[in-house]
């Protein structure tokens, strides 16, 4: 994973792991890496780790085992649905229909393109 | 966490080379058992700081406490070898005598280093390849270096500071010293100091951040608070001068009508959200980009 400079690493690392959550590659229950191993892998600041693993503690999606470690909660992925789809239609489709408007490209077509795509 | 680490804290240090300042009444703290980013220009004066803080020079002015790992009451590195004990200073290659082997090099430096580590040492001469039954005349520059970070990390030193110890290496090099270093702090959390202009390579690696521009702090700062103190902004030049007319512009560029700024301050959402609906395009800096506007030679802060 590479780690970009617009938002604070922590924010990214607790996005890339509701990521792996919302897609299915973590389980629910399953054990995630230690914030130790994590900083080992991806060369970052342990403490930077522990920030990000400690926000999705807070959010409800991790869990804590007192000396084992930490693991997806087991409502976690519908927790995380739920918020996507919230601001599905504002954070990509209406960025979608801008572009095709700016681009001359008739919402019909679009409209067509998702029919097509959806059903193959 | 702390038992292994010290802090440290200065006030009003100051060094003078024939009467030039090196450092300028600096107040320092540094958190116990954190990754320090020490950045600054060459010439800014991290070399200096290093060693005044590793009590290689007495400061002429103000004065340096170090404090914990056995240290109850805060003391001055200089001349004292309890603390001495605790701090490992590595500049370029680690300070070892020419003519020495480098297997001398290291039993001297296990008779020295109170916490030293014999198998780690062995393990990262492997991994950087450094021969040990040679001169160190005979070894080059990136594997001075090499060995540098192999005499910091296995010392284990409450304190270890490494002043661009690293610049002797090439790139895949640098990379396993920062793995290593990840990795062994994670086992043996202590405070760690990295001294560099390499602002890139390591912004990820630090928890905190000090900035010196000749002799003096500019910012010492979490690195995600300095991550988020800057923002670029782009747009027709008349829209973004009205816009940045109350912050601190650090850079400014024109390229025809569009004009580019780069600022200082917090740009909470609702301000954020005006600019774009103004037509402004609002991005993040990173931090090598702000390091090099927050000391670059003239500031363009003080426009009028």
């Amino acid at each position: 994973m590479v780690f970009d400079e617009r938002s604070p690493i922590y924010l990214q690392i607790a996005e890339q792991i509701k990521n792996d959550i919302v897609t299915g590659a973590l389980a629910e229950d399953e054990q995630v890496m230690s914030t130790n191993q994590y900083a080992a892998f991806y060369r970052i600041n342990p403490a930077t780790a522990a920030k990000g693993f400690a926000q999705l503690v807070d959010e409800g999606v991790l869990y804590k085992k007192r000396g084992i470690g930490m693991f997806v909660s087991p409502n976690a992925r519908d927790l995380l649905r739920t918020g996507r789809q919230d601001g599905f239609f504002a954070d990509v489709v209406d960025p979608m229909i801008r572009e095709a408007k700016a681009i001359g490209v008739p919402l019909r077509d679009v409209i067509q393109h998702i029919r097509k795509y959806g059903d193959s | 966490m702390t038992e292994h680490a010290l802090s440290v804290h200065t006030e009003n240090l100051s060094v003078r080379f024939a009467g030039t300042p090196a450092l300028d009444r600096l107040d320092l703290r540094l958190a116990p058992g954190k990754i320090h980013g020490l950045l600054g220009r060459n010439g800014s004066g991290k070399s200096t700081l290093a060693a005044v803080l590793a009590g290689f020079r007495q400061p002429d002015e103000g004065e340096v406490r170090i404090e914990g790992a056995g240290i109850s009451t805060p003391l001055a590195p200089y001349e004292n070898a309890v603390v001495t004990s605790r701090i490992c200073l590595i500049r370029e290659s680690g300070d070892v005598a020419d003519s020495l082997q480098v297997r001398h090099a290291l039993l001297l430096a296990e008779s020295l280093r109170p916490y030293w580590n014999a198998d780690l040492a062995g393990e990262l001469l492997d991994r950087f390849e450094v021969p040990t039954n040679k001169r160190m005349q005979k070894l080059s520059r990136g594997k001075k270096s090499a060995l540098g970070a192999v005499l910091g990390l296995a010392s284990r030193a409450p304190l270890t500071i490494f002043d661009e110890t690293y610049l002797g290496m090439d790139v895949p090099s640098r990379a396993a010293f920062y793995d290593a270093l990840i990795t062994d702090y994670a086992e043996v959390p202590r405070t760690i100091v990295l001294s560099t202009h390499l602002v890139s390579e390591v912004s990820t690696l630090l928890e905190d951040v000090v900035i010196l521009d000749n002799g003096r702090l500019v910012t010492q700062s979490p690195v995600d608070a300095l991550r988020g103190r800057g923002a670029s902004i782009v747009g027709p030049a008349k829209v973004v001068d009205d816009f940045t007319a109350e912050f601190t512009v650090l850079a400014e560029e024109r390229l025809g009508g569009t004009k580019s700024a780069t600022v200082l301050g917090d740009l909470d959402p609702a301000l954020v959200a005006q600019a774009a609906s103004a037509g402004l395009e609002i991005g993040p800096v990173g931090l090598q980009d702000l390091f090099v506007h927050l000391t670059a030679p003239v500031s363009k802060g003080a426009r009028s």
